[in-house]
C-alpha cells in the first residue's frame, strides 16, 4: 500500500465544501501518470485514463471516492473570544469534547473545551453535551482578537496525526480518504476501458458532488470506494456486524440509498473467489454512499460499492486494518481487469 | 384478466429483484409492442408506435408506468440457533408481520414470528421479529445475509374480489398489460414502462422517466380506500371505479392531464372517483420532475390493506382503469 499517500490524505483538512487541499494533494500525486485531469465547478476532481491498447474507449467506467470529511463550521464569535459552531455532516457531540482542532485556511489551532470537574456540579458530570452547548477556545481574549485569525463560516477539522499500530492505522478522515488512496492506486493502471476516476465533493452533506459528476461522465458502469462503519466489538446478543475489521473488503448488496447492481456484485464475488481474496457481504442495515446518486443518473448506471471496514467512523480518530485496504485494492484491480461491457449487458 | 392476476401476483419480485416478473411480462407483451428494451436498472420499456400516417418522430410520447417490485424483507443476520433477522425492503407494516410467511428467491419458505418480551403490551419492533426457516441450527440454514424474501403467496378470491400480497403494484402491471392488449394505435407513441424499485424511492421511474423523456406520463398504482370499519377519512371506495389522482404525499397531478382523464372517462361512460391521498406517492412524482418537467398524473386502483400481506381490490375498478387508459392513450394530448 502507498502508506505515505494515505497518511498525507488523512492528515490534510477537507471538511465538506472545503475540499481544495485534498484536491490539490491528489492532483499533484496523479498528474504525472494521468491522461487527463480537471476539476468541475463544484470541485470534483476527474482523472481520466485512456484504455490499454486494444481496449474500448466507448466503454466508460466511473470509479468514485469522496474527498470531504465530516467536521464543524464556525457560526459565532462571542465577546469572550470563544467560537460557537455547527456540525458539517453526521457528528455525535459526545466525540467532540476536549478535542484539539484546526480552523480555516490557516489551520488556526483550537480546543473544544469542557468545564473541569472542579467547577462542574456533580449532576453535570455525567451529562452528554450538545453541540449548541460547546465552544472552541483558540486562546483569544476578546471577539476582536479572535476575529483576527478566524471568521464565520470557517471549516473546523480534527487535529489528528496518523499512528501506525502495526496491523492497523489510527487516524481521522479515513472516511473517505481511504477510498481516495485506493482510487489513486487503481489509477496507476490501464484497463480495457476508459477509466474515469472521480474524487467527489460534499458526500457527507448529501451525495452532492457525485450527482453532477455522474451526469457529466454518463458512465456505463460505476464503482464507489468507501470506508464504512463497523460495529464488530463483542456483543451481548448474537448479531451480525455491518462489517468486521480485518475480514476483507465489504461488498454492498443493499443500503438505504441503493440496491447494488446484481451483475456487478456477482462479478466482484466471482473475482474475489477466483483470486483467493477475502471479502465480506455488508449486512444491509441502512447507510448510504455516492452510489445512491450515481446509479440514478440519467438513464441509470449499474453501480456497486466496495468498502473497507472502519471502527469509530465520524470521530476524531478511527481505525482501519491494513490488510483490508490491500485486499480492497487487489479485489478492485482484479475486478476492473476482468470487466467487459458484457458483464453489464442486458 | 383473472388469469393475468394469478400470473403476475404469484411471481416473486421484491424491490431490486424484479427479473422474474420482467421475464413474465416480456413474454406477455412481446407480440403487442413494436420495441422492447431493458435499461441499466432493469426497467422494461415497451413502445407502441402511433397509427400509420402519424409521424413517429413528432408524435407526442405518452408514458404509462406500473412498478414490478413489491415490498419484502432482506436478511441481515443468521444466528447460531438458525433464526434469521431482517431489515425491511420498502414500507413494511411491522404489526402485520408476526405469523406471516415469506418466500426466498430459491422458493424456500420461512415464517415470521416475534420474541417473547417482558412487556407484551407494546407493539413489537422489527428488532423483536425473526424468520424461522425450519433449520435445526445455523449450519442447516441455506439463506445468507443479503438474501431478499417476499410475502408473495397464491391469490385467493373473496366475494369476487382478488386478495394478493402484492396488488401494490402487480395489479397495476395487470392493468398495463391488459391496456396493451386492447390498445388501438392513435396519435401518440405510447411507452408502457414496467418499472423497478418504486417501493424504495421511485428509483426505476427516475431513470426511465429520463430515458423516455415523455410529453405526458401516467402512473398506474394502488391507493387506499376509506370504506373499512373506522377506516381512514378518504373518499375513495372499492367498486366505484378507478381513481384519478388529484394529489398525494409527493405530487400534485398536472391539472390539464387530470381534466383530460376526467373528460375521456365521461365521454366513454367510465365511472371514476377523484383521489386525494395524504401520505405516500407513486412513480408519477419522479417522472414529473424529470429533465425539464413532465405533465404527470396517476390512475389509481382503490385497495384495502395496502402494504399488508393481504391486499384486496375490486375487478370493476381494474376493468375501468384499463378502459380509461385506452381512452386517454388513443386520444389527442394536444390540449395539455
Amino acid at each position: 500500500m502507498n502508506q505515505d499517500l494515505l497518511i498525507r490524505l488523512s492528515e490534510v483538512s477537507g471538511v465538506s465544501g472545503d475540499e481544495g487541499r485534498v484536491r490539490q494533494l491528489l492532483a499533484e500525486a496523479l498528474r504525472p501518470r494521468a491522461d487527463r485531469l480537471h476539476a468541475d465547478s463544484m470541485g470534483n476532481l476527474y482523472v481520466e485514463n485512456e484504455p490499454a491498447p486494444g481496449g474500448r474507449a466507448d466503454f466508460r467506467v466511473m470509479v468514485a471516492a469522496h474527498m470531504d470529511e465530516v467536521g464543524l463550521m464556525v457560526t459565532g464569535i462571542e465577546s469572550s473570544g470563544v467560537l460557537a459552531f455547527e456540525a458539517v455532516g453526521g457528528i455525535d457531540a459526545r466525540v467532540l469534547v476536549s478535542q484539539p482542532v484546526r480552523i480555516g485556511d490557516r489551520g488556526v489551532p483550537g480546543l473544544i473545551g469542557l468545564k473541569p470537574p472542579h467547577l462542574s456540579a456533580p449532576a453535570e458530570r455525567g451529562q452528554s453535551p450538545s453541540i449548541k452547548g460547546l465552544r472552541i477556545d483558540i486562546g483569544a481574549s476578546s471577539k476582536a482578537a479572535a476575529s483576527e485569525s478566524v471568521k464565520l463560516g470557517d471549516r473546523v477539522c480534527f487535529d489528528t496525526r496518523v499512528l501506525d499500530l502495526g496491523p492497523t492505522l489510527l487516524g481521522k478522515a479515513f472516511d473517505d480518504r481511504g477510498g481516495c488512496a485506493m482510487l489513486a492506486e487503481l489509477l496507476e493502471d490501464r484497463y480495457a476501458f476508459a477509466l474515469h476516476g472521480v474524487f467527489t465533493v460534499q458526500e457527507e452533506v448529501g451525495l452532492r458532488g457525485a450527482r453532477v459528476a455522474a451526469h457529466a461522465i454518463a458512465p456505463q458502469a460505476a464503482f464507489v470506494l468507501e470506508c464504512g462503519t463497523t460495529d464488530d466489538a463483542p456483543k451481548e446478543i448474537d448479531d451480525t456486524p455491518v462489517m468486521r475489521l480485518g475480514a476483507g473488503p465489504a461488498i454492498t448488496v443493499m443500503d438505504r440509498s441503493m440496491v447494488a447492481d446484481a451483475r456487478l456484485v456477482r462479478h466482484l464475488i466471482d473475482t474475489a473467489e477466483a483470486e483467493g481474496i477475502p471479502y465480506q457481504v455488508r449486512a444491509p442495515k441502512g447507510g448510504g454512499t455516492d452510489g445512491g446518486r450515481i446509479h440514478l443518473s440519467r438513464e441509470g448506471v449499474p453501480t456497486a460499492v466496495v468498502s473497507i471496514p472502519c471502527r469509530y467512523l465520524h470521530a476524531p480518530a478511527s481505525l482501519i486494518h491494513k490488510s483490508d485496504y490491500d485486499n480492497a485494492v487487489a479485489l478492485l484491480r482484479a475486478a476492473l481487469k476482468r470487466l467487459t461491457p458484457e458483464v453489464v449487458a442486458r | 384478466m383473472n388469469e393475468l392476476i394469478h400470473t403476475l401476483c404469484e411471481a416473486w419480485g421484491p424491490s431490486g429483484h424484479e427479473g422474474r416478473v420482467r421475464q413474465i411480462i416480456e413474454g406477455l407483451v412481446d407480440d403487442l409492442v413494436d420495441e422492447m428494451r431493458v435499461d441499466a436498472l432493469g426497467n422494461l420499456v415497451c413502445r407502441v408506435a402511433p397509427a400509420p400516417g402519424v409521424d413517429p418522430e413528432t408524435a407526442p410520447r405518452l408514458m404509462l408506468a406500473a412498478h414490478m417490485d413489491e415490498i419484502g424483507v432482506i436478511v441481515t443476520h443468521v444466528d447460531e440457533a438458525g433464526y434469521l433477522r431482517f431489515a425491511p425492503v420498502g414500507g413494511v407494516i411491522v404489526g402485520s408481520l408476526p405469523g406471516k410467511r415469506v418466500t426466498f428467491e430459491d422458493g424456500s419458505v420461512g415464517v415470521i414470528n416475534v420474541e417473547r418480551r417482558e412487556d407484551a403490551s407494546r407493539q413489537p419492533g422489527l428488532d423483536h421479529l425473526y424468520i424461522d426457516v425450519g433449520a435445526a441450527d445455523k449450519s442447516a440454514v441455506t439463506q445468507g445475509v443479503g438474501d431478499a424474501a417476499s410475502f408473495r403467496q397464491a391469490v385467493d378470491w373473496a366475494g369476487g374480489r382478488p386478495i394478493a400480497a402484492n396488488h401494490d403494484d402487480r395489479i397495476g402491471c395487470v392493468v398495463l398489460v391488459e391496456t396493451l392488449r386492447r390498445l388501438k394505435r392513435g396519435p401518440n407513441a405510447v411507452y408502457a414502462v414496467f418499472t423497478v424499485q418504486e417501493e424504495i424511492g421511485l428509483r426505476g421511474a427516475t431513470t426511465s422517466g429520463y430515458g423516455v423523456a415523455p410529453d405526458a406520463a401516467i402512473a398506474i398504482d394502488v391507493t387506499g380506500s376509506g370504506d373499512t370499519p373506522k377506516g381512514m377519512k378518504m373518499d375513495v371506495h372499492l367498486g366505484k371505479g378507478p381513481a384519478i389522482k388529484v394529489k398525494d404525499g409527493g405530487m400534485i397531478a398536472h391539472r390539464g392531464l387530470r381534466a383530460l382523464m376526467e373528460q375521456r372517462a365521461e365521454e366513454a361512460g367510465i365511472a371514476f372517483q377523484l383521489e386525494v391521498l395524504t401520505g405516500g406517492t407513486t412513480d408519477a412524482m419522479a417522472i414529473q420532475t424529470s429533465r425539464a418537467g413532465v405533465p404527470a398524473g396517476c390512475v389509481s386502483i382503490p385497495s384495502r390493506y395496502v402494504h399488508s400481506p393481504s391486499q384486496l381490490v375490486d375487478m370493476q375498478d381494474v376493468e375501468g382503469a384499463v378502459q380509461l387508459l385506452c381512452a386517454v392513450a388513443e386520444g389527442s394530448l394536444a390540449d395539455l
